[in-house]
C-alpha cells in the first residue's frame, strides 16, 4: 500500500516560502547550486517544423548547435548568476535514443565549456518524452515502449544529463475522458489511485538508474498531461476554471509521489503544482508564468513565480526575431524577471516583491487563487494530514475547493454562476466518494476495466 | 416536435437513459425514424452548439448530449438502415503520424458524431497509408486531419500529399485543426479547410457536405 508521509510540511508557514529559497537546496551540474538564495532562467527550446528522420538528422543537430551557442551567449552577456538548459525530447529523439543522446552530450559540452570559458555556473535538465502511452490499454512496466523509454534515460545519462525529469503519464488513459465528461470519480481514480503508483513505479525506476551512473539527479516529475490540459481546457472556455483549479490541487498529490520514490529537485517547469511540493518536501521548484507565453496561455503569469527557484520560458521555437534567434530572446526575458527577484532578496523586500505577484493574479481566476502561498500551505497541510493517495487527493480537492468558496464569500473571487454551479457539484462528488478506495477500484474495474492495466498500477 | 420534444429535451440536458426511454415511446407511439432525426436528434445538437458556442455549456454538457444522442440513434440505426436513410456524411479521423496528443481529435470526432456524422476514428500517430485505407474502407467524404507539435505539423503535407498520390484527392475533403496549425498553412499544404477551434467543426463539414451535394 502506497501510503508514504512526508508530514510535517518542509514549511510550516507561508511567510517562508519564497522564491530563491528552498529548505533542500540542490547543487548540480558545473557548481551550480540551486534553492540557496538565487532565481536561475530555466531556457528551454524546441525546433521549428522540420521532420525528424535520418535525412534531416544533420540539420537538427545544427538547430541545437545554434540554440545553445545564442542562449549561452545571451546569458553571458547579460551575466547571469546561474542557468539552466532543458532539453525535452521530441518523441522521435526518444523513440531512437541514440539521437537523444547525441543532442544531450552536444548540450553538455556547450554549457563545459561556457563553464570553462566564462565561470558560469549551469546544468543540464533532460527529459526524454514519456512514450509508454502507445498501446491501448498502455502497458507501462513492460514491453517496447517503456524498453525504449528506460534506454533514453540510460543514454541520456551517460551522456552527461545532469538532471533527468519526465512528464509521466500513467493515468492519463482515463483522467482525458474524465475531464471530457466532467466525471469527477473518473478524474478521482486516474489521480488518486493510477497515476501516483505509476509515478511512484516510474521514479524507482529513474532514481535507480541515477544511482547507478553516480553523477545525474533524479529532478522531477510534472502532471503537466493532467492539470495542464485542463488549465488549456478552461481558457478554451471547454471546461469550467473551477475544475481546471480543484484538478491542479489534486494533481499535487501524483507528483508529490516522484519525490517520495527518489526525486529530489528541481520540479519540472510546467509543475505548477510545484509551491505544493515546495512546502511538503522543501526540494526547489521550477515555475513558468508571463515569460512562458511564448509556448501557452496561463492565467498565472506573475504567482507562479511567486515560490520558484527556477523560473522557465516552457519552449520556444528556434524562429528569428528582430532582436535574434527566439531561445536567446527569451533568455534574455527569463535573465531580467530573475535579477529583479534577485535584486529583492539582496535588499531583503523578496516577500514584497512575492506578495506583489501574487496579489497581481491571486483573484482573478480561481486557477491562481490555489497557488497563492497561503493557499499552498493550506492544500499541502491537507494532502500530509491523509494517508494513501487516494485520501489524500480527496482532500487537496477538498481544500482548493475551501479556498475557491472563501474567496467567493468575501467578494474576491468573481465567478459566472455557471462556474459556481459546477463547483457546488464538484464539491458534492468530492464529499460522496467512498471513504474505502478498494470500493471505488472494484467499481472503475468493472466500468473501465479495459480502458487501462490493471498490471501496470500494480492492481 | 411534440411528439419528439422529449427526445429533444433529453438530449438538451445530456441524458442517455431518458434519451432512449424517449425514442422507445415515440418509436411505440409509431414516430418514423427519420421523423425523430430531424425534429429531435439534429435540433437538439444544434442546440447544445448554439449553447456551446454562446459559453452556457461545456464540453462535459456537449459530450453528454453526443452520449445521449448516439444512445438513442443505437436504437434507431437499424431502422434507419432498413428505410435506406443515409449518414450525414463519413469522416476519417485521426491525429498524424508522430504526433500522440488526441484530446482535440477526439473532441472534434464527438462534435461531427454529435453532428449527424459517421465518424471512424484511427487514433495517434497515425501514418499517411492508413489514412488511405481507411478512406478506401469506408468510402470517406472527409478526412480531418489533428497535429500539436511544430514538428508534426510536416506530417499532414505528407497525408495530404499521399492522398493525391493515391487518386482520391477530388472524392475527399480534407480540414487541419491543432494548436499550431493556421489557415495560412492548410493553404499551404493544399487543405480544404482549417478550424480554429473545435466548435466551428460541424458547420465546416456541413459544408463540405454541401458542396458535394452541389456538384
Amino acid at each position: 500500500m502506497p501510503t508514504e508521509s512526508t508530514s510535517p510540511l518542509a514549511y510550516e508557514s507561508a511567510s517562508e516560502l519564497v522564491f530563491g529559497r528552498s529548505k533542500k537546496p540542490l547543487r548540480c551540474g558545473f557548481e551550480l547550486t540551486i534553492g540557496a538564495g538565487y532565481v536561475f532562467p530555466e531556457v528551454n527550446f524546441t525546433l521549428p517544423a522540420i521532420n525528424v528522420e535520418k535525412a534531416t538528422w544533420t540539420q537538427v543537430v545544427a538547430q541545437y548547435e545554434e540554440m545553445a551557442t545564442k542562449i549561452l551567449e545571451r546569458g553571458v552577456s547579460l551575466r547571469v548568476p546561474g542557468l539552466v538548459l532543458e532539453f525535452e525530447l521530441l518523441p522521435a529523439m526518444t523513440l531512437t535514443p541514440e539521437w537523444g543522446a547525441e543532442l544531450t552530450c552536444l548540450l553538455e559540452s556547450h554549457l563545459r565549456r561556457a563553464h570553462e570559458k566564462h565561470g558560469l555556473r549551469c546544468a543540464l535538465r533532460v527529459t526524454p518524452t514519456d512514450m509508454r502511452d502507445q498501446g491501448k490499454p498502455p502497458l507501462l512496466r513492460g514491453g517496447a515502449p517503456w524498453e525504449t523509454v528506460k534506454r533514453s534515460f540510460e543514454l541520456c545519462i551517460e551522456a552527461g544529463a545532469h538532471l533527468v525529469s519526465i512528464e509521466s503519464i500513467g493515468g492519463k488513459e482515463l483522467h482525458d475522458p474524465g475531464l471530457m465528461y466532467g466525471d469527477i470519480r473518473a478524474i478521482i481514480f486516474a489521480l488518486g489511485v493510477l497515476a501516483p503508483r505509476d509515478t511512484a513505479w516510474l521514479w524507482d525506476q529513474i532514481s535507480a538508474m541515477c544511482a547507478q551512473d553516480g553523477s545525474s539527479i533524479p529532478a522531477g516529475d510534472s502532471a503537466c498531461g493532467f492539470a495542464n490540459t485542463a488549465m488549456q481546457l478552461a481558457h478554451q472556455h471547454m471546461l469550467p476554471e473551477v475544475l481546471a483549479a480543484v484538478v491542479r490541487a489534486m494533481s499535487a498529490v501524483r507528483s508529490l509521489a516522484a519525490f517520495e520514490h527518489g526525486a529530489v529537485g528541481p520540479s519540472k517547469d510546467c509543475a505548477y503544482e510545484g509551491p505544493i511540493i515546495k512546502a511538503i518536501t522543501g526540494c526547489p521548484i521550477s515555475m513558468e508564468g508571463k515569460s512562458a507565453s511564448c509556448a501557452h496561455f496561463s492565467p498565472l503569469g506573475n504567482i507562479a513565480a511567486a515560490m520558484c527557484d527556477l523560473w522557465s520560458n516552457e519552449s520556444v521555437q528556434n524562429v528569428r526575431l528582430l532582436s535574434g534567434s527566439a531561445p536567446e530572446v527569451f533568455t534574455e526575458i527569463l535573465a531580467y524577471d530573475c535579477r529583479l527577484m534577485n535584486v529583492a532578496s539582496d535588499k531583503g523586500e523578496s516577500l514584497r516583491l512575492r506578495d506583489w505577484l501574487t496579489e497581481s493574479d491571486e483573484w482573478l481566476s480561481p486557477q491562481a487563487a490555489v497557488l497563492s502561498p497561503e493557499a499552498t500551505i493550506r492544500i499541502a497541510r491537507a494532502i500530509v494530514s491523509e494517508k494513501g493517495y487516494y485520501n489524500r487527493t480527496i482532500a487537496a480537492g477538498l481544500a482548493a475547493v475551501g479556498i475557491l468558496r472563501a474567496g467567493i464569500h468575501c467578494k474576491q473571487l468573481k465567478l459566472r454562476v455557471k462556474e459556481v454551479q459546477w463547483l457546488d457539484r464538484i464539491e458534492r462528488e468530492l464529499n460522496s466518494l467512498v471513504a474505502d478506495e478498494t470500493k471505488l477500484i472494484e467499481e472503475m474495474m468493472g466500468q473501465h476495466g479495459t480502458e487501462f492495466d490493471a498490471s501496470s498500477y500494480g492492481l | 416536435m411534440n411528439r419528439s420534444k422529449p427526445l429533444y429535451e433529453a438530449i438538451l440536458n445530456g441524458d442517455d437513459k431518458a434519451a432512449v426511454a424517449a425514442t422507445r415511446a415515440a418509436l411505440a407511439a409509431n414516430a418514423h425514424p427519420m421523423e425523430l432525426v430531424t425534429t429531435a436528434m439534429i435540433p437538439a445538437m444544434d442546440e447544445v452548439g448554439r449553447l456551446f458556442e454562446s459559453q452556457e455549456y461545456f464540453v462535459p454538457e456537449l459530450l453528454l448530449s453526443g452520449r445521449a444522442m448516439r444512445a438513442a440513434i443505437d436504437l434507431l440505426r437499424p431502422l434507419l438502415a432498413a428505410s435506406g436513410a443515409q449518414p450525414t456524411g463519413r469522416v476519417v479521423i485521426g491525429t498524424v503520424a508522430g504526433d500522440l496528443h488526441d484530446i482535440g481529435k477526439n473532441l472534434v470526432a464527438s462534435m461531427l458524431q454529435g453532428g449527424g456524422f459517421e465518424v471512424t476514428d484511427l487514433g495517434t500517430d497515425v501514418k499517411p497509408e492508413r489514412f488511405i485505407e481507411a478512406v478506401e474502407a469506408t468510402n470517406a467524404d472527409i478526412v480531418a486531419l489533428s497535429a500539436l507539435l511544430t514538428v508534426t505539423m510536416p506530417s499532414m503535407k505528407l497525408t495530404v500529399d499521399a492522398m493525391r498520390a493515391a487518386g482520391m484527392r477530388d472524392r475527399v475533403k480534407v480540414m487541419i485543426g491543432g494548436a499550431p496549425v493556421t489557415r495560412q498553412y492548410s493553404d499551404e499544404i493544399g487543405a480544404d479547410g482549417y478550424c480554429e477551434s473545435a466548435s466551428g467543426v460541424v458547420a465546416l463539414a456541413r459544408n463540405f457536405m454541401a458542396e458535394r451535394h452541389a456538384h
